[in-house]
């Protein structure tokens, strides 16, 4: 399946023509066909091939799926503000948005560390040029430089606690890792040094604090098509390595792991929620919501296992499935709609471009209320369910003043996610211009709107699917 | 002490030595010879493992090629150092503080024998055993999967490489010559005709 889509995108890149609509078409193929090869090599085992650096399990197929659609997403929503651009319009967009995917699903289905640390790297490195795709533009070379660098660092953290682990248990493949650790014939000691290394390259990757430095800025910085990228799919991509390696590898030094996550959780919502509030740039202020947003996910792996007990691990993981799959849903809606409100030569990034945006577009701005009231976590559309699922989680697993911190952060949050509402319906419009936009974006915004908000009504057909789809896979 | 022990601590003393220059030199190009120097003492460590081929792997690769370019870019490049230098002393107290503390907590935390790396010992291999075949036969039976992915990750650096760097044609001043030759001299020469003035 992977080897498929490897060569689908090789072939891809040799048809890179003039004309970008021929590449856009075939990318589009291309993630359609990956999608419905891995669709039906979905048997809902867990199989391992490739001497077992491969795994294939039903929670490996669904994130798959969802990362194609969310890639798919991403590239209709992208198109037309690409096109305007003639310095991005450019074939290497789509072929290492391409690349970037497949790190991606290299990574959701790894089995051995090495494979992870891999795809990883071929997703980064992808991310690093994408952002920098912008050459004229100083923010974007700035920010594809701390990017850069700072995720050298990243992988290099992550490189040192693998190899720890491999001087512990003697091996890097991850169930084999889980097997070793179970039976007792691993050093402790070497075990926790590498296990602090791979959560502090986790968090790098993941956003959190006190490793966020980096979001701000490649946000801010990056080509908004290129943000909306990195906002939305890899999260996904990151969510399977956390649980990957963490519960699948070393659910036995969970004690070790869960205190550090649960200080990076409740520091990342903190941070995130109260330096959110004073920024005035959209891009900006969703980097410190996505920041807040990682930590409350990471709320649903802290409390899978209490004290040796792992009774509440499905729900809790789960859960967390569920609100990074949320997230993932709404902020490509959010960034989808600072793409839609783009022209050339104007990028529609502060908040206060939304001004009015009632009165130039009704049913764009009640989306955009839908995407902000989902990620404030307002009842009845999705992210409040998914806010929901996790804090019942931490509650059920003891933690009752984490939960309730959590919910204050919330609260924090909601303000400035509500601000954007009051600015698109009661401010006075800087223009009175239409909004023009094609025809196949706007329809998808909408069904994008329309998700979030049915979701908030039915959520239980997502939760059941990650719950069993969990469940076949640990 | 056994000879093999002697000649593991000579050369990883040479290579903590080197290695430490190569951070705390003033001049680039030292510091460059230096890790090659640090290079070349892990890569005679190798060869205590009976690990040969990796060893010269390393020497051709890193000493022979990487380290070269290195050197060749380092003395291109007229890297100011005093600008570099600037504010070090200011810095210097708070970062070896942090330093320290980090090693104090790291040797607190490994110290003592926990790792116990000397007394396992390493298997002597058989006479005529290869490792290069050794390295082939796992890159590409067991490691295949991960051996390919690097080659795409290869391929990302490339296509980032050319996207990145390639502007378009270059617009240079060289001419045509096949379009030289058609050159007229209307295109070339233009008389005026202008009336004669008086001087003043």
């Amino acid at each position: 399946m992977l080897a498929m889509a490897c060569l689908i995108l090789i072939v891809d890149l040799f048809v890179k023509d003039r004309k970008r609509t021929i590449t856009f078409v075939l990318t589009q193929v291309t993630l359609v066909g990956a999608a419905i090869i891995t669709f039906a090599l979905s048997t809902g085992q867990i199989l391992y091939t490739f001497s077992n650096m491969y795994v294939g399990d039903m929670m490996g197929d669904l994130l798959k799926l969802l990362l194609y659609l969310t890639v798919m997403v991403v590239l209709f929503y992208s198109r037309s503000y690409v096109f305007d651009r003639p310095e991005m319009a450019k074939g290497e967009f789509y072929t290492l948005t391409l690349f970037a995917t497949l790190g991606m699903m290299v990574m959701i289905s790894a089995n051995h560390f090495l494979t992870v640390y891999i795809g990883i790297e071929l997703l980064s490195l992808s991310l690093y040029a994408m952002v920098a795709l912008n050459r004229d533009s100083i923010a974007a070379t700035e920010a594809a430089m701390k990017y850069f660098v700072l995720g050298a660092l990243a992988s290099g953290l992550l490189l040192y606690g693998m190899s720890m682990i491999y001087g512990s248990t003697g091996t890097l493949e991850i169930s084999a890792v889980a097997e070793r650790l179970f039976n007792g014939q691993a050093n402790k000691t070497i075990l926790a040094f590498g296990v602090v290394f791979l959560v502090s390259g986790i968090a790098f990757k993941l956003g959190v604090v006190p490793f966020h430095m980096w979001i701000p800025d490649v946000y801010h910085g990056a080509p908004t098509a290129v943000t909306l990228f990195i906002a939305s799919a890899p999260k996904l991509a990151a969510f399977a390595i956390v649980i990957r390696m963490l519960v699948n590898g070393l659910i036995v030094a969970s004690q070790d792991w869960q205190s550090m996550l649960l200080i990076l959780s409740v520091l990342s919502m903190a941070v995130g929620n109260f330096a959110a509030i004073a920024q005035t740039n959209l891009k900006r202020m969703l980097a410190y919501s996505a920041i807040s947003h990682m930590g409350f996910m990471l709320l649903g792996m802290i409390t899978g296992v209490v004290g040796g007990d792992a009774r509440y691990a499905l729900n809790a993981y789960s859960s967390s499935m569920f609100y990074v799959i949320t997230y993932v849903l709404t902020s490509a809606g959010t960034f989808g709609m600072i793409l839609l409100l783009a022209r050339s030569g104007f990028e529609s990034e502060e908040i206060s471009d939304f001004a009015g945006l009632n009165k130039r577009s009704p049913w764009f701005a009640a989306v955009m209320m839908m995407m902000m009231f989902s990620m404030a976590g307002v009842p009845f559309f999705v992210g409040f369910f998914a806010k929901f699922s996790v804090l019942q989680a931490v509650v059920a697993a003891g933690y009752l003043w984490l939960a309730i911190a959590a919910v204050f952060f919330s609260l924090v949050g909601a303000y400035y996610y509500l601000r954007i509402v009051k600015v698109m319906y009661f401010d006075p419009p800087i223009s009175t211009s239409r909004i023009v936009a094609p025809l196949d974006m706007k329809i998808l915004m909408s069904a994008n709107g329309l998700a979030v908000a049915l979701l908030g009504i039915f959520p239980q057909t997502l939760m059941s699917l990650c719950a069993f789809s969990l469940l076949r896979s640990l | 002490m056994e000879f093999k022990t002697f000649v593991f601590y000579f050369l990883s003393a040479i290579l903590v030595y080197a290695s430490l220059r190569v951070v705390t030199l003033r001049n680039p190009v030292h510091a460059a010879l230096h890790l090659v120097l640090a290079f070349f003492s892990a890569s005679g460590v190798w060869i205590l493992l009976q690990a040969e081929f990796l060893a010269i792997a390393l020497v051709l690769v890193y000493v022979g090629a990487v380290m070269v370019l290195f050197l060749f870019v380092v003395m291109m490049l007229d890297i100011n150092i005093d600008r570099l230098r600037e504010g070090f002393w200011s810095y210097l107290p708070l970062g070896s503080i942090v330093a320290l503390l980090m090693v104090a907590e790291m040797s607190l935390v490994l110290g003592g024998s926990y790792f116990d790396l000397f007394e396992k010992d390493i298997s002597q291999a058989p006479a005529g055993y290869s490792n290069v075949q050794a390295v082939g036969r796992l890159l590409f039976t067991e490691y295949v999967y991960p051996f390919e992915l690097a080659s795409v990750v290869l391929l990302v650096g490339v296509v980032a490489a050319v996207a990145l760097t390639l502007r378009g044609k270059r617009k240079s001043k060289s001419v045509s010559p096949s379009q030289q030759v058609f050159v007229k001299v209307e295109d070339r020469v233009r008389v005026l005709k202008m009336t004669a003035e008086k001087r003043d």
